[in-house]
């Protein structure tokens, strides 16, 4: 049941933010909602409700090292699509390699 | 440009692909909890700002550029991807405040109630990306860059 609730409420709240963003014009200021929180804001209550608050405190503090991993993440993709003709939807699921890697290398050092 | 939002890209918006965001973020933020379960919540944390969504929104942004243009009668290939690389740019910005909002949780959610914290962290979110996103613009406008 509690699967059922974190995927019902992750893809309503997600698809949510999905929608405004394409919507917005220009796309550069529409992508600011492909960073928005949305599957924190979908997970973090329900983690407090299941596990309380000082645990997901500690998923708050990693989440700024899986934030600065995705503006790397964005910033090699942006560059890569302007730069060269490569198709979009391999070169952005490729590149979630490099993210995984990032994310994992910053908390092992900090 | 002025910011604009516009009500045809999402009735224009298909069926199928409300679905697809659907199941993608049900699926990510499943697996987010799931992580935190089997790793802890230092690493399922980070999958808080996992960019699952990327790919998919970046490839509908592609297909609707590239059916605009198509529509016109021109090729639209180099246009679709301009503008997920247009999407990527301003998603770079939009980590500064995925990471505020990250911060801000942090520090708020061990001393005040749940719907403060998210109501703040989500303003700080929304405040920082739009104000880095406008000092970008006039930055660039100030330069002559594009």
């Amino acid at each position: 049941m509690d699967l059922i609730v974190r995927f019902l409420v992750g893809g309503s709240v997600v698809s949510f933010f999905a929608m405004v963003g394409s919507a917005l014009k220009p796309k550069s200021f529409a992508g600011l909602f492909a960073a928005a929180p949305s599957v924190a804001l979908a997970t973090i209550s329900l983690t407090v409700l299941k596990k309380g608050t000082q645990y997901a405190a500690i998923e708050a503090e990693s989440m700024i090292l899986g934030a600065a991993a995705f503006l790397i993440y964005a910033c090699l993709v942006s560059r890569v699509l302007f730069r060269k003709n490569f198709p979009v939807l391999p070169t952005t699921t490729i590149a979630l390699v490099a993210w995984i890697g990032l994310a994992l290398g910053l908390r092992l050092l900090i | 440009m002025l910011v604009k939002f516009e009500f045809g890209s999402v009735r224009d918006t298909q069926w199928n692909e409300y679905a697809t965001r659907f199941v993608f973020g049900g699926v990510v933020t499943l697996v987010a909890g799931l992580i935190a379960d089997r790793f802890g919540p230092a690493i399922g944390g980070l999958f808080l700002a996992f960019p699952a969504l990327f790919p998919a929104s970046a490839s509908l942004i592609q297909k609707h550029q590239r059916e605009k243009k198509q529509r016109a009668g021109l090729d639209g290939a180099k246009r679709g991807r301009l503008a997920a690389g247009l999407d990527a740019a301003g998603a770079m910005i939009g980590c500064i405040g995925l990471a505020a909002f990250a911060a801000t949780t942090w520090k708020m959610l061990p001393r005040h109630p749940l719907w403060l914290t998210l109501t703040i962290a989500t303003l700080v979110w929304a405040g920082l990306a739009v104000s880095a996103w406008f000092a970008r613009k006039r930055a660039c406008s100030n330069l002559n860059l594009h």
